[in-house]
Parts: C-alpha cells; sequence; structure tokens
C-alpha cells in the first residue's frame, strides 16, 4: 500500500468496511428472522398456559403448540372493552402500545376454554407492558371465570437485576403470591399491590402480596403496570363480568 | 484493555498448526496467562453471567466465537488496515460477529438469549477482545491469531464455568439446573451472597489468590 494514512485511503477503507459488515448482517438477520419470530410466537404461547399451568421439561414445542390452539382463543379490545373486529391478536405488541395514551392502545384478550368443555371459558388471560428499575417489563394475567380473582401471573422483563428484581420471573415464591388474589372490592376495581420489604403476611388482604427485598423499584414498576392495565382493561373485564 | 506493543511471537517460516508455540497460545490463557484472573479482564460479565452454569457456559462460547474470528479477520486485514482508524475498524469486526452470536442465539437457543440479555451486546466491550486484536492480532499471522483467539475465549470460559459451578451449586443447589441436593434428598437452604454479583466478586478474589498462590505470581513494579 503506497499511503495508507491518506484520506481517500482512510475514507474508501471505512466504506468497504462498513459496506461488507452490513451485508452480512443483513444476510444473516433474514435467513434467521423466521427461526427467531418462531420463537419469539412460542414463547408467548407458553407464557399465557404459565399462567395457568406449571409448565415442566414435558412440555415440548408440540405439546404447548397443540394445547394453546385447542384451548386458547385470542382477540383484540380496545379501551372501551368492545371487540376490535379485523385485527390479529399474534400482530399487537403490547410493549409498543404501551407507549400511546391508555385509551388509544389496542389490548389483547386470551380465553382459555375448560380442559373437559371446549366451549366453557375457564380463564381470562390479559397482557400488560410497563416500565421496571432498568428496562421493560411486561406481564400475562389469568382471571378465572369470575373475571376478579387472580389465577396466576407470568412476569417477564428485559434487564431487572439477576437475583433481586427478576426474581419476579424466575421466583415461584415471587409470582405465587399473586395466585388467589382479588382484583374487586365489591363492584370497584382495585388492583393488587406489591408491599414494600418482605418476609409480611398478607393473606388476609387480598388486594397486598408481600414485597421484594432489595428490589422496591421493581415492585414499584410492577404495581403501577398492575394499576395501569387493570384499569384499562376494567371496560372489558366489566361488560364480561356483568354477563356471568 | 492492553496497551502493550505486540510482538510478533511467530517466525516468518512456515510451521504446523500444532507447533509447540501454536499449543502454548491455546494452553497459556488457561493458567499462567489467564485473561480473567491474571490480566484481570472481562470481570464485569464474569461476576454478571455466572450464578448459573448454563449461561455461563454460553456467554463462554460466544465470546470463545468473536475472540477467534475477530483475531483471525483483524489479523488478515492488519497489513491494510490505517493505523489512524485501526480501533474504529476493529470495533466495526468485532460488532459483527457479536451481533451473529445474538441473532444465532436468538433464532436457536431462545431461553438463553432472553437469560443472557444485554450480556451478549456487552461483548463488544469485553476487554478481552479488543485487548487480543491489539496485542496479539495486529502483529500475528490469521493461524496463530485465530489459536490464540479461542485460547483466551477458553482461558475466561475456564473462570467462568468454575466460578458458575460454586455459584450454583451454593446458591441454588442445583447444576446445569438439576436440583442434586433434592434428589440427593438433603435439605438445602440456598447461600443468598452467591446469587448475587457481591459473591462472584468474592469467589473470583479467592481463584486469583489460589492461582497467585500456585503460581508464585508477582505483580511486576
Amino acid at each position: 500500500m503506497s499511503n495508507k494514512n491518506s484520506n481517500v485511503y482512510i475514507i474508501l477503507y471505512t466504506c468497504i468496511v462498513t459496506l461488507v459488515c452490513g451485508t452480512a448482517l443483513y444476510l444473516a438477520a433474514s435467513i434467521l428472522k423466521p427461526a427467531q419470530d418462531a420463537n419469539i410466537e412460542l414463547d408467548r404461547k407458553k407464557k399465557i398456559l404459565a399462567t395457568i399451568i406449571k409448565l415442566d421439561e414435558t412440555w415440548t414445542p408440540e405439546k404447548v403448540e397443540a394445547t394453546y390452539n385447542s384451548r386458547v382463543k385470542g382477540y383484540v379490545v380496545d379501551f372501551s372493552g368492545k371487540v376490535v373486529e379485523g385485527k390479529n391478536v399474534v400482530d399487537i405488541n403490547v410493549d409498543a402500545e404501551n407507549k400511546k395514551p391508555a385509551k388509544d392502545r389496542l389490548y389483547p384478550v386470551f380465553e382459555i376454554s375448560s380442559e373437559t368443555n371446549p366451549n366453557e371459558t375457564e380463564f381470562f388471560v390479559l397482557a400488560s407492558s410497563g416500565k421496571g428499575l432498568w428496562d421493560k417489563i411486561s406481564a400475562y394475567i389469568s382471571l378465572k371465570k369470575d373475571l376478579s380473582t387472580i389465577n396466576g401471573i407470568v412476569f417477564s422483563h428485559k434487564a431487572e437485576t439477576p437475583g433481586l428484581g427478576a426474581r419476579i420471573t424466575d421466583d415461584e415464591a415471587v409470582y405465587s403470591r399473586y395466585a388467589g388474589k382479588s382484583i374487586f372490592e365489591g363492584d370497584n376495581l382495585v388492583p393488587v399491590v406489591m408491599k414494600k420489604g418482605e418476609g409480611n403476611d398478607y393473606s388476609n388482604d387480598p388486594h397486598a402480596v408481600d414485597g421484594l427485598s432489595g428490589a422496591t423499584k421493581t415492585a414499584i414498576g410492577v404495581n403501577d403496570m398492575l394499576a395501569d392495565y387493570l384499569s384499562a382493561y376494567e371496560q372489558f373485564i366489566k361488560s364480561k363480568k356483568s354477563k356471568i | 484493555m492492553s496497551t502493550t506493543t505486540a510482538q510478533p511471537v511467530v517466525k516468518e517460516k512456515r510451521e504446523s498448526i500444532f507447533s509447540k508455540k501454536n499449543r502454548k497460545l491455546l494452553t497459556d490463557p488457561l493458567d499462567g496467562n489467564n485473561p480473567v484472573t491474571v490480566q484481570i479482564l472481562g470481570v464485569c460479565s464474569a461476576l454478571a453471567v455466572t450464578v448459573k452454569l448454563e449461561p455461563a457456559f454460553w456467554m463462554s462460547v460466544g465470546l470463545t466465537f468473536v475472540t477467534a474470528f475477530s483475531n483471525l479477520f483483524i489479523s488478515v486485514l492488519r497489513n491494510t488496515i490505517p493505523s489512524r482508524i485501526r480501533i474504529i475498524v476493529q470495533l466495526a469486526i468485532v460488532s459483527l460477529f457479536v451481533i451473529l452470536v445474538d441473532q444465532i442465539l436468538k433464532a436457536y437457543v431462545y431461553d438463553i438469549s432472553k437469560t443472557l440479555s444485554v450480556f451478549v451486546g456487552l461483548i463488544i466491550t469485553n476487554c478481552i477482545v479488543m485487548g487480543r486484536l491489539e496485542a496479539f492480532a495486529m502483529a500475528n499471522k490469521p493461524i496463530p491469531s485465530f489459536i490464540d483467539g479461542i485460547g483466551n475465549g477458553l482461558g475466561y470460559g475456564l473462570i467462568l464455568m468454575v466460578l458458575a459451578f460454586f455459584r450454583e451449586i451454593l446458591g441454588s443447589g442445583s447444576l446445569f439446573g438439576f436440583k442434586i441436593f433434592e434428589a440427593a434428598g438433603i435439605p438445602f437452604i440456598g447461600n443468598g451472597v452467591m446469587m448475587i454479583p457481591a459473591g462472584a466478586a468474592i469467589l473470583i478474589g479467592l481463584l486469583i489468590w489460589a492461582q497467585r498462590a500456585r503460581n508464585g505470581y508477582r505483580e511486576t513494579e
């Protein structure tokens, strides 16, 4: 090379490096996209089922698919609780919807039918998204058919602190605290609140759960998210409740 | 990042891939010149991804892949890279491989990629990768550079696996997710310190102490 430090050489060199790297990444991304999308979709199905069943190693992707397809029916509702026709529930990105004001968002609802009677809805699963300490958090909440008792909740997070805030997803002792809690007091919606401090007994309080020691900020994020989304789904929940 | 000037390690004449020097490139970083415990590089991610063995394993595989291939490519290009922009070129190559690793993990081991989350992306800033590029690949031929990359990746991986072994067994009572204490019927209470990065910092300190005591290593003035 005659003059490696000439401006022309440097500019050309950077252009070539950028082009080559960019092309390689473009190719990789387009080749791997189908496999990644399939994983994301399977993960979503697993989370929805996990709000009602404990998924162990026997739950192969095929079993998840089969169970989901036979028992889960998804649809989209708006803030007023009305079903939005022509929208596929798969296309609703809850995190992206969360950026809009609550009134303009679209909300996915998943009805899970009873194992014995496919025509009877046993659980309603609602989606939510919010902010944790470091980044996004989200949750699927399954309500029993009375639409006021929480059956189970499955959290996800992007970057909560491992061993502290991340316990919302990986510590069964934490997320199982929500099971059996109630989101209604008479006719009024009351979101379940995670209290500060850990190790207290809230079994007599239907709207409170024990907190996360060392992860108060994550708990606040969880509380805000649940309050935000339960009130957003309020019209839907009430209209369904009135039909029971 | 190491600032020492790189010296060519390999002589000009052609030599076999399995020559003594090349084998040394592979084995040195495992102990005497370990990137984590001796050069104290890449500690951040060593604290972050070692709560369980499985993510630690995949992180090691990812880093070994990135170090080996960026070493290889930078070494191939070393005589054409203008010195004024060499760090940027190195970063571009490293980022390319890091994003590839991230995409491949997302496509084939999605659960692991969720656990590793941001840490795969942070391989870009892992000092081991840039350190090897500056200290070795910029001055050596492609094949020794490739081997050096693998060696350093393995050296990093070894420490990660040792840390993860102790943290998982003491913190969660399991190995690769298999609950051994439960299976053996022994009651087990997890050690909370092992679950947080502080536990890893303590373990890494003990590990460095043990290694230096054994090898008689002294910090040079």
